[in-house]
């Protein structure tokens, strides 16, 4: 791909050292202008993939990772962008195939796709409080009230925690490890309780 | 057949079998047991397996798999089930009419299997009735029919058969709808 090209036409952009493929870091701001440009000019006309990321503990706190693919060139690009008061741009009138990334994007970290033509959740159900993929949420989640009224009045249950053992189960050899998955506190456990 | 259910003489009945109702509505009941085929995950191809000639689970009168949960006996909910399906278990077990069982096939239905999170309901014993767990992540389509054999077990154990209570609660149970 033209780097150079697209670095002059949006002197915003910066070029990262990618380990794997072409990266840039965009401004939000720009980011449609800049899918649509790779899609016209540079040939990236496949979205392989969008996704939203939570840095934690850095501000602008939440961004999008896009993926692009030129089909004729045979090559990936890969776009970083920092969210603007948790909204980036939709690009989903650029990349239709974007249109339910973008509310999986929303329902797991609350990324906001302005412009967006269904910004409904897609994963958990529309009343469902929380964000789940965020990193201040936890894995064994926090009690809400169940979906339907009527059938929490039959049955009594709602969203519980999910009981976690000591959990969530790690592998703790180091990266490849072969180490079964285990509970990080192994002070307890089904036979021995907690004490 | 449990013996003592018939008393069946050729030379003094002729072509008469004496029985108990109930143990002719249930002998009835366990081998005419038309499952609804809850699929929600990788149980569902077990389940699928199960009703292939090599399982075939037609031997036990339950191949009528039903997606129509009106026309169904036995809901087989053969998956996991998150907070977000959970409602609508609930509602095909509702429309589903009496006598009506139902099987938690697999880790997962059963107790939420692996799948210790905030989407996962964990067991669908939560919100129905389960008669027969089946352990297994998948189970076995020999596994499966197992636990269906146990079911229809159950099933000609039961008593009072004829009654408008079905297994302590009224037949007429208010439907959410």
């Amino acid at each position: 791909m033209d780097v150079l090209a697209l670095t002059q036409k949006f002197p915003q952009t910066q070029n990262l050292a990618g380990q794997d493929m072409t990266t840039f870091a965009v401004n939000s701001t720009e980011l449609a202008d800049i899918v649509k440009y790779l899609r016209d000019e540079q040939s990236f006309d496949l979205l392989a993939d969008l996704c939203g990321m939570d840095w934690k503990d850095r501000t602008p706190q939440f961004g999008v990772v896009i993926h692009l693919l030129s089909t004729k060139n045979r090559e990936y690009v890969r776009l970083h962008a920092p969210c603007v008061d948790d909204t980036v741009p939709t690009i989903s009138d650029i990349h239709p195939g974007a249109n339910w990334h973008e509310r999986e994007a929303y329902d797991m970290f609350g990324i906001k796709f302005v412009g967006h033509p269904d910004p409904r959740r897609i994963l958990m159900w529309e009343a469902y409080p929380y964000h789940p993929l965020r990193k201040d949420f936890p894995l064994a989640g926090i009690e809400v009230p169940f979906p339907a009224a009527d059938v929490a009045a039959v049955t009594g249950q709602t969203v519980e925690p999910a009981p976690m053992m000591g959990g969530p189960f790690v592998s703790s050899g180091g990266l490849m490890s072969g180490a079964e998955p285990q509970a990080l506190d192994q002070s307890w456990n089904e036979e021995k309780p907690k004490s | 057949m449990v013996k003592s259910d018939f008393g069946y003489n050729s030379k003094i009945e002729g072509e008469v079998i004496v029985t108990r109702a109930d143990a002719v509505v249930n002998w009835v009941r366990s081998h005419s047991v038309w499952p609804m085929p809850m699929g929600l995950a990788c149980c569902a191809i077990e389940l699928m397996a199960a009703g292939g000639s090599r399982f075939d689970i037609s031997r036990f009168g339950m191949e009528v798999m039903r997606f129509s949960p009106r026309q169904a006996d036995c809901m087989i909910v053969s998956g996991t089930v998150t907070y977000k399906m959970a409602e609508v278990v609930r509602r095909i077990y509702d429309q589903m009419a009496e006598p009506k069982w139902v099987v938690a096939m697999g880790a997962c239905a059963s107790s939420g299997g692996m799948y210790r999170s905030y989407a996962t309901l964990q067991g669908v014993d939560n919100i129905v009735p389960v008669d027969i767990y089946i352990s297994g992540c998948p189970p076995r389509p020999e596994a499966l029919l197992d636990g269906m054999m146990l079911l229809q077990e159950k099933i000609r154990q039961e008593g009072g058969s004829l009654k408008r209570t079905f297994r302590g609660r009224t037949v007429d149970t208010k439907i959410v709808s």
